[in-house]
């Protein structure tokens, strides 16, 4: 085995900011006051926040050490499934930082904004042009308010045609939070068992179909990792009930210029830009789930949508069949600046990644088959699930090699998901890791087996060198702490 | 985890595929969920609950029960009306773990439709069920 990761070494306890320092102390210094002081108004007075004093290297000693405790891409691989931690190229960072976009104030009049509103509607054709689907909005802050935006905009197209239905189909490989989008548009979901493929089977669909129901909810590359291969024969049995068929996007990154999903039958779709186009995410935000949708559904499109007036761009309000606003202003900006970064800076190569990412995750794979249980033993497409079946016999669940993985450096994969497979590892390398980094994250994989043989209990004490040992989960679920 | 052959499985006891039982005493039915279900799922922290008069289908969703590992939907073993509530699991949902066929009920029901009872499995059915599903 290769040299170890994952090795030991000092971390810096931190209080809160408020534990630290003492009254009068000031990182800053301000010039002296050139003009008399004027009296303030008394009722403007009063005790102020509290803000508490501290020296600048007291500040600065404070978030360096915090960034210590944390684990991220930058850091090593991590490869939660479902979730696409790609390496973020800096070069994205560096645009979004530009001044004109990141000082851009967004009730600047249209015409001071134009880079920006450019932006946004170049963004737009882009992410339509590579997924095959017609128009698109950028408001939605992440994959559950997209998937949300998207049952708004199907219910509204119902609501135009006076046509009045109350089910959706949800499969059960897709993502947790789309029951919960559905319900929200008062949908109720129907759901529908995947085949012994890990796919869903026509005949299923056919059977739950009906006039009553809206139409059906389908994440491809489904939460197995496989591609929902008749993905367009569904969509021809929903259409011919007049439904509709949403896809969540959130796995895009298997498939980005290799399948046009207007042709595959998807009429509405969610992108998560934090993923599949590039923005460092995982610490809840900011995200970006823009929606796209066929032409017949664009009047339904949230508002103010970016369009040309002749000279330039300018935001209208003027669609009477849009589901209105979902979100402050435009969206998170920043996150469209990183997302058309990546897309330019890749061009076609775009392609080339969704290969590579595919490649990857067959490879993992093929390497780890054997050494963890592989449930559905076929061709994967960017993530791949495992389950603990193996180290079962010696009392060694998903949750302790998860937790011993981090010995080793790595971050664990995503565990007891999809919940279609029992104690699920699912794992998604990306197409950023190196065949090397890959190798090394399976001799860790390796190395936790045979210590779940020789020596479980290392497993179920785990982690052993992070900052913080194993938690009681269940006391912190049960009875949460919710202040500091 | 348990092997199938530890874990209790009270005669006189009706099953559901969906791993939740029902036993159905003078016209009422008392639900939870079984010991399999409660051990595969491991330390329950949160159960979510139905209101007393709400009705659903056989099949519909009543409640979540929420585990360390992940949130499962709890399903209607027969059809009817909801006529009582666990609150207990309010503060204690470790008792669907502790006791999950006395203790750990969830709800009493006021079934609709006797005959629906006969497409709940008994004991040696669902044993064998159980058996071809691990």
């Amino acid at each position: 085995m290769s040299e170890r990761v994952g090795t030991q070494g000092l971390l810096f306890n931190e209080p809160l900011l408020w534990e630290r320092g003492s009254r009068g102390r000031s990182g800053m210094s301000l010039p002296r006051a050139d003009v008399e002081p004027a009296p303030v108004d008394e009722d403007l007075v009063g005790n102020g926040p509290d803000i508490p004093d501290l020296s600048e290297p007291e500040v600065v000693r404070h978030y360096t050490r915090l960034s210590q405790w944390n684990f991220g891409i930058d850091s090593n691989m991590y490869p939660l499934g479902s979730c696409t931690m790609k390496y973020n190229p800096k070069t994205n960072e560096k645009q979004a930082a530009r001044p004109g976009f990141a000082g851009a104030h967004p009730l600047l009049p249209s015409e001071l904004s134009q880079g920006a509103l450019q932006l946004m509607a170049e963004l737009e054709q882009y992410l339509a042009e590579i997924t095959g689907l017609d128009a698109a909005t950028l408001q939605p802050a992440a994959g559950a308010q997209g998937e949300l935006t998207g049952m708004l905009i199907m219910h509204a197209w119902f609501k135009h045609h006076d046509d009045r239905r109350s089910k959706i189909i949800v499969p059960d490989t897709a993502h947790g939070t789309n029951p919960a989008s559905a319900a929200l548009c008062g949908y109720r979901a129907v759901p529908a068992a995947s085949g012994p493929d890990g796919i869903l089977e026509t005949a299923v669909i056919d059977r739950l179909m009906d006039d009553e129901t809206a139409g059906i909810m389908i994440t491809n590359p489904n939460t197995l990792g496989f591609f929902e291969e008749n993905i367009k024969a569904i969509a021809q049995i929903v259409h011919r009930h007049d439904g509709l068929v949403y896809c969540d996007g959130a796995n895009m990154n298997a498939l980005m210029g290799i399948v046009d999903l207007a042709a595959a039958g998807v009429d509405i779709l969610h992108l998560n830009l934090h993923k599949t186009f590039s923005t460092p995410h995982g610490g809840g935000g900011p995200g970006s789930g823009p929606v796209l949708v066929r032409k017949k559904l664009e009047p339904f499109l949230p508002v103010p949508r970016v369009v040309p007036d002749g000279k330039g761009w300018r935001l209208s309000d003027d669609f009477p069949l849009s589901i209105g606003k979902i979100h402050a202003f435009q969206g998170n900006f920043g996150v469209m600046v990183k997302a058309y970064s990546y897309i330019r800076s890749m061009g076609a190569d775009l392609k080339r990644a969704s290969q590579l990412a595919v490649l990857n995750a067959n490879y993992l794979k093929e390497r780890l088959k054997g050494v963890l249980h592989l449930p559905y033993d076929r061709p994967c497409m960017h993530e791949c699930v495992f389950t603990d079946a193996l180290q079962q016999p010696y009392g060694i669940t998903t949750l302790d090699m998860a937790k011993r993985l981090m010995d080793y450096g790595f971050h664990p994969p995503t565990v007891y998901f999809p919940l279609v497979v029992k104690d699920a590892l699912m794992m998604e390398p990306t197409e950023t890791e190196s065949r090397d980094d890959i190798d090394r994250f399976v001799e860790a994989l390796e190395a936790v087996a045979k210590e779940a043989v020789e020596s479980p209990e290392l497993l179920r004490e785990a982690p052993h060198v992070c900052k913080t040992e194993r938690l009681d989960e269940t006391e912190a679920a049960r009875n949460p702490r919710l202040t500091g | 985890m348990k092997e199938i052959s530890e874990l209790l499985f009270p005669e006189n006891t009706l099953y559901a595929e969906d791993h939740e039982w029902a036993k159905i005493e003078d016209g009422v039915a008392t639900v939870g969920i079984n010991d399999y279900a409660q051990d595969q799922l491991g330390d329950i922290v949160y159960v979510e609950l139905p209101q007393v008069g709400d009705s659903f289908e056989r099949g519909d969703e009543f409640g979540t029960v929420e585990s360390v590992k992940a949130v499962s939907e709890l399903y209607m073993p027969l059809s009817g009306e909801i006529i009582a509530v666990n609150e207990n699991l309010e503060d204690s949902p470790e008792l669907i773990n502790q006791s999950p066929y006395e203790e750990g009920w969830i709800i009493k029901i006021r079934p609709d439709d006797d005959n629906e009872a006969e497409e709940l499995m008994e004991k040696e059915a669902y044993l064998s069920f159980l058996k071809g599903d691990d």
